[in-house]
């Protein structure tokens, strides 16, 4: 077991412990902060991917925007179900068996194929990534298309969301 | 980098499958969205981890994981105005409740 | 001359071999190194954040035409420590109703959201932690963790105010961040890269705050929106919300969410020298000259950069000690159709100018970056009278007779 493992087991154990309070605690707003904690989890196993850049961008659009939303939006509605009745549906062990019966199965394929038993190469040397994901981002032979989508997408949110929310209209 | 590639794909299968458990199990709106939260960032696991371990130095896996950023964000800003908006006029946010248009 | 040369790896290399000398294996020897390396940097932070108490009292005091803390030390230096020990020993009040966990968890992570900030703070070319591909991001990151901690704390107290402050809070530096991240990609433009030391060493000869004099104004105010401090102060306005999110917090706690702002303030006065003040650098070329080759020294470049930084902390208080508060609409309102314009066109101004005057000489290359500055500048505060004139013409047609008053009272 080498250093890289232990980081990741930790990294694991605290990503999936985080995800079943999401799904399974009672109080919404300890809910979206555990959501919080699981997002930092996959934030540091992004830093462990060399992936920098995303691990910032998950953190900053993560926790810094969708998770504050959340917890907005939790706050707005609280009088609601604040801690009176199930949270969960009575027949909540249908949505767990299909769970489990999903996660065993993708397990089988994974560790079915070998392929999938191998470890990483070094970094080629002197390949700087984020230079790399900003010309790919904006040139035309790479990414432009879905980049520009992207961001009409979020535009078109922006608008919508505005337009939802912004009470009585008439 | 000794870590299997199989490590991070399991991983990414748990959190879905956590993520999609909370979906199908909770009732409250703003919970569900959590759950799908928990689903795109299994994907977002799967995408970066193929990157790495793949082709680092096409960016493919990456652009797609940024644009899922993007989706996610989109999917949030909306979803969430709309259990606003759904609160405001019905006064909850039971997902059950919001029936209107079902016959 | 070896330990005043690199101190750091000196320092390490000296460690590293006791303690591989007492039989410990290598990763064991990295890891108890990184321990002490992170233990040594909060101390420093923290011992910093004490002398900033005595700074921002002793300021502040000259500012109201006070003395300021003057009895306890020479100069009242032993003030702080005063503070401290009555922090420490007030009761521990944990307001009925509040949520425990989250309600201790709020301070926590307001101090921890500042101290991240300085594993990237460059202190100089040998003293620094890590040296980020992305670290201008990091600072943005870590300004999401301190939204965090401010919602969190007003959420857990159980009270209305708190909640009040927290929300205003948050408003406020999720709008601000716009600007400032618009205006982060300035340096990066110029400099040609995301890590602070290649943003330092890029400024060498010139400052960015002469390249890009606006960039550097919207960064102030920005950053000064994100700290919560005066005129943007909204989230503990006192003659509305008592004290806003940390109303309920009472001895440490609340001596740990004041620490944070201190620090805060200072941290962002040093990431203003880095990115615009050339920060442990930036002499114009001084420092190639061989009689001031001393310039080069970490220790010398440490203490410039302490220096620059402090400079920024101070013109974030003058600022805070001068200006009144603004009504948050106001606050909001400038920031979206204001700032983030202006952000926006200076950003596209930068990108389009650094490539097209690349091939100037340098001094070209300054006079042009400098003058379109200037000439934005001054189509904005063109365009913000116009807009100002207008605006009393519609308010003089309204009611003629406040405005005939108010002529009159001018």
């Amino acid at each position: 077991m080498t250093a890289d493992q232990i980081i990741f087991l930790l990294c694991a154990a605290l990503i999936l412990g985080s995800a079943l309070m999401v799904v399974t605690t009672r109080k919404l707003i300890h809910a979206a902060l555990w959501l919080v904690a699981a997002l930092f989890g996959v934030a540091i196993l992004y830093a462990v991917l060399q992936a920098g850049f995303l691990a910032v961008v998950q953190v900053v659009v993560y926790i810094g925007a969708i998770a504050i939303l959340f917890i907005f939006a939790v706050m707005l509605t609280r009088r609601e179900m604040l801690d009176k009745g199930a949270q969960t549906r009575s027949n909540w062990w249908l949505p767990a068996l299909l769970g489990l019966l999903i996660l065993t199965g993708l397990v089988f394929l994974i560790i079915g194929q070998p392929a999938f038993g191998r470890t990483a190469a070094e970094m080629p040397a002197g390949v700087d990534t984020l230079r790399n994901l900003g010309t790919a981002l904006v040139s035309p032979d790479a990414f432009v298309l879905p980049f520009e989508v992207a961001s009409v997408l979020l535009l078109a949110a922006l608008v919508g969301a505005v337009y939802v929310a912004s009470g009585n209209k008439e | 980098m000794s870590i299997p590639l199989s490590w991070y794909l399991i991983l990414a299968a748990a959190l879905f499958s956590i993520g999609l458990f909370g979906v199908l199990s909770r009732k409250n709106a703003i919970a569900i969205l959590l759950g799908v939260e928990l689903m795109l960032n299994a994907v977002n696991v799967n995408l970066v981890a193929f990157w790495r371990y793949l082709d680092p130095a096409k960016m493919a896996g990456q652009v797609f994981a940024i644009i899922v950023f993007a989706v996610a964000a989109a999917e949030v800003a909306v979803g969430l105005a709309l259990i606003i908006s759904v609160y405001r006029r019905r006064k909850t946010v039971v997902a059950d409740e919001i029936d209107l248009m079902k016959w | 001359m070896i330990f005043l040369n690199d101190p750091i790896n000196f320092i390490a290399g000296w460690m590293r071999g006791l303690l591989t000398g007492w039989g410990l294996s290598d990763a064991m020897t990295t890891v108890i190194i990184y321990f002490i390396g992170i233990t040594v940097l909060i101390v420093f932070a923290m011992v910093l954040d004490i002398l900033l108490v005595w700074v921002e009292r002793k300021v502040v005091a000259r500012f109201q035409d006070r003395i300021g803390p003057n009895r306890i030390g020479p100069f009242g230096l032993i003030q702080p420590f005063a503070d401290i020990i009555k922090l420490i020993i007030k009761e521990d009040i944990t307001p009925a109703g509040a949520d425990k966990l989250l309600y201790n968890l709020g301070p926590v992570l307001a101090i921890a959201s500042v101290i991240i900030l300085w594993a990237i703070l460059p202190l100089s070319e040998k003293i620094f932690d890590v040296d980020l591909n992305v670290a201008v991001l990091y600072l943005v990151a870590a300004g999401a963790l301190g939204t965090l901690s401010i919602i969190v704390g007003g959420w857990a107290s159980n009270n209305k105010y708190a909640l009040l402050g927290a929300f205003r809070m948050v408003a406020n530096m999720i709008s601000y961040e716009i600007p400032m991240v618009v205006v982060l990609l300035i340096p990066t433009i110029l400099a040609d890269s995301m890590s602070v030391q290649k943003i330092t060493q890029a400024q060498s000869g010139m400052w960015f705050a002469i390249l890009s004099p606006l960039a550097l104004i919207i960064f102030l105010i920005s950053a000064i929106a994100e700290l919560g401090r005066s005129p943007f102060d909204l989230n503990e306005a006192e003659s509305e919300i008592v004290a806003g999110f940390h109303i309920e917090y009472s001895g440490m706690k609340f001596g740990l969410f004041y620490a944070g702002e201190l620090l805060h303030a200072f941290t962002f006065g040093g990431f203003m020298a880095v990115l615009f003040f050339g920060g442990y650098g930036g002499f114009f070329g001084l420092e190639k000259i061989g009689f001031f080759s001393w310039l080069n020294n970490p220790f010398v470049q440490a203490v410039v950069f302490l220096a620059k930084a402090m400079f920024g902390y101070w013109v974030i208080m003058w600022i805070k000690y001068s200006m009144p508060r603004i009504r948050i609409d106001h606050m909001l309102a400038f920031n979206w159709k204001f700032l983030t314009p202006l952000a926006l066109v200076v950003l596209v101004n930068t990108a389009v100018l650094s490539k097209v005057l690349a091939g100037l000489p340098n001094w070209g290359y300054v006079l042009g970056m400098f003058f379109s500055n200037i000439v934005i500048g001054f189509i904005t505060v063109e365009i913000l009278r116009a807009y100002g004139r207008n605006q009393r013409k519609a308010e003089a047609k309204l009611s003629p007779q406040s405005a005939q008053n108010q002529e009159q009272a001018v």
